[in-house]
């Protein structure tokens, strides 16, 4: 047996609904007849071929938030949508700055919990089980939801494959966001884009990440050089984001992006579990580190004990060679 | 300027954590630290807060611990609130946002401060649940904030860059590690921080019903633990100077030179 409605937050990054969304679409088919996409920002017109495509009759469009940010706007339309009647049994939100703000005013509004760092779903006998990625990624956690609908579940990417379902283009229906007085009052004046070159992180064949090990911000440059001549993208830890190596757009891990790579390459990352947690998917894992103890090296198929400040120059010297 | 900034005690996370077999819940016995991810928004709390203003701390804990309260103490808040009660065993993030929130109501903030996620059980959602509790505007993920004219102008990191977000106060504002660098206590404020007034409280002094917290809020029952698929290591090579040829074999192995 299955659930009968699922909805699938929907967000847009440059006009499209981002990966993770169509990843909770296609897993959204497997576990329910009904599969609705959540929309915000002005886009669901473009948008709605895909998120059809994927799998949703149905948009369910908050539309032009006025530069307000999405959480409590957004939150406020779906209750007032689920206090008429219209209620799912489960809301996937992809774990996403917004997301997790829709996630976080929605539970607390609808007085029903909202369980985070979902890695797995399954549906039996009607009942939602999730997994969770627990103690920076340690560790599963099974867990049966028990209460009434809708469950809400912050899902890390990554988590499913998405899949075209080839569905039809879906109705969309507007939804009003309801007078929220000082709660939505938070607004964007103004947005700032870091130049990216070369493919996006997540989406890289091949991701070189820093870390503290680098040494410097101007180190970083080595990353940067090695992953292009390999045509994919430079990463980081979080060690060297706070410190303010390199923007956040560049973090992998638990807060920041989860990569799968066919290799991946760390240079000066010890490897603390919230660093791994965003990358141990890699088909293949290379490690540079100068302590032979790193934890990184225990997941590593390829690890070069050695001095990055040594290895990285040669390495890179020695593929430009070979171009 | 008053700010409230939530802090929460953990275990040691140098110490590995545990699961209680029987009731699948956190282990949180013993001593707790402060949740170095709080460091920060303590630090922040205090720079925005001023002279005219103070930092009150709000925290809730399973045992009545104040260890890790004490350290922001030390840092200069001055004062605390500790929700313990044994009825708070097993809560999840919305249980914590309404006790969070009757907790921080007492108190009368202009600006709320938590972290974006908590080291240990990282939802990233309590503080919003809390905002949302209160009626207040939040702006998560915080790299910069900064306070004038009863508006907070936050710096917020988003997947492209930065957004520059306005809002009006009294709201409630995450911080990430990047936002200030957190002080050492000074042995000071280290004396200091042991006479500064810490306010226990229970559930029932909060107003709130036992059974909407806890594990009796909780409406998720954990099914089984496991250990995550382990992911072995392959070969160990020592620099010798020509390391770098044995990573470009990789590459040639996985034809991606
Ligand atoms: C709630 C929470 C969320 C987190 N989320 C993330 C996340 O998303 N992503 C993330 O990465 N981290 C995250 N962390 C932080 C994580 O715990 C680690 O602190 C961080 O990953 C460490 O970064 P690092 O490996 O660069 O630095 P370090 O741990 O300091 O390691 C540096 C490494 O470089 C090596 N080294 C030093 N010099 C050289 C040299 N010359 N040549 C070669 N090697 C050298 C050292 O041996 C060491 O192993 C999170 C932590 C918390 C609490
Ligand atoms: N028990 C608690 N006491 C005080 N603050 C908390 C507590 N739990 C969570 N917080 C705050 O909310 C942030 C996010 O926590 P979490 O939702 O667990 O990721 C933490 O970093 C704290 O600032």
């Amino acid at each position: 047996m299955s659930i009968e409605k699922v909805w699938v937050l929907a967000e847009a990054a440059d006009g499209s609904p981002v990966a993770t969304s169509l990843e909770l679409l296609t897993q959204a088919r497997a576990m329910a007849a009904n599969v609705a996409a959540v929309t915000w920002g002005g886009g669901a017109a473009t948008m709605a071929g895909t998120l059809g495509d994927y799998g949703a009759t149905v948009v369910y469009d908050v539309g032009d938030l006025g530069g307000k940010l999405p959480g409590a706007p957004v939150a406020g339309a779906l209750a007032e949508l689920i206090a008429s009647g219209n209620r799912p049994d489960a809301i996937l939100v992809p774990a996403t700055y917004d997301g997790r703000d829709v996630a976080g005013r929605l539970s607390a509004k609808l007085d029903v919990p909202v369980l985070t760092n979902v890695v797995g779903l399954s549906v039996d006998d009607s009942t939602i089980t999730s997994e969770h990625a627990a103690f920076g990624g340690s560790l599963v956690v099974k867990a049966r939801f028990t209460g009434d609908g809708p469950g809400i579940f912050v899902v890390r990417a990554k988590s499913f494959a998405a899949e075209a379902s080839g569905g039809g283009v879906p109705t969309i229906e507007q939804l009003a966001v309801p007078d929220l007085g000082a709660s939505a009052a938070a607004t964007v004046l103004a947005r700032h884009a870091e130049e990216r070159t070369g493919p996006k992180l997540d989406e890289a064949d091949v991701v070189v990440s820093g870390g503290r090990g680098l040494g410097s911000a101007e180190n970083y440059a080595l990353v940067e050089e090695l992953a292009k001549l390999l045509n994919g993208a430079a990463g980081a830890s979080r060690a060297i984001v706070d410190a303010g190596w390199v923007p956040y757009a560049h973090q992998v891990g638990q807060t920041g992006k989860t990569v799968k790579p066919t290799l991946y390459i760390a240079c000066g990352i010890s490897g603390a579990t919230q660093h791994l947690v965003g990358m141990k998917g890699s088909k293949n894992i290379v490690a540079i580190n100068k302590d032979q103890e790193a934890p990184i090296f225990s997941i590593a198929d390829l690890g070069v004990v050695g001095d990055v400040h040594k290895v990285l120059p040669k390495l890179i010297e020695a593929l430009q060679a070979r171009r | 300027m008053n700010v409230v900034v939530c802090v929460k005690q953990i275990p040691d996370p140098a110490a590995p954590g545990a699961l209680d077999p029987q009731s699948h819940t956190l282990v949180r016995e013993g001593k707790l630290i402060l949740d170095d991810s709080d460091a920060y928004g303590v630090e922040m709390g205090l720079q925005l807060a001023g002279d005219a203003g103070e930092v009150t701390l709000v925290s809730m804990a399973p045992n009545q611990e104040v260890s890790g309260v004490r350290t922001a103490l030390a840092m200069g808040a001055a004062k605390a609130i500790v929700v313990s009660d044994p009825a708070l065993k097993g809560s999840d993030a919305l249980s914590t946002a309404k006790v969070l929130a009757k907790a921080i109501e007492r108190v009368g903030a202009d600006l709320i401060l938590a972290a974006t996620e908590s080291t240990d059980g990282y939802t990233g959602t309590t503080p919003v649940q809390v905002a949302e509790l209160l009626g207040l505007p939040s702006v998560t993920f915080a790299k910069k904030v900064t306070v004038s004219d009863g508006k907070v102008r936050v710096e917020r990191q988003t997947e492209a860059g930065f957004d520059e977000v306005e809002c009006p106060m009294p709201c409630l504002v995450t911080v990430t590690a990047g936002v200030v660098e957190p002080r050492y206590p000074s042995f000071k404020g280290i004396m200091a921080a042991k006479s500064k007034p810490v306010d226990q409280l229970t559930v029932a002094d909060l107003g709130l019903d036992a059974s909407s917290v806890g594990a009796a809020g909780a409406r998720q029952e954990i099914t089984s633990v496991a250990a995550a698929e382990a992911r072995g290591g392959g070969d160990i090579v020592v620099d010798e100077g020509d390391a770098h040829e044995r990573i470009v074999q990789f590459l040639e192995q996985l034809k991606l030179v």
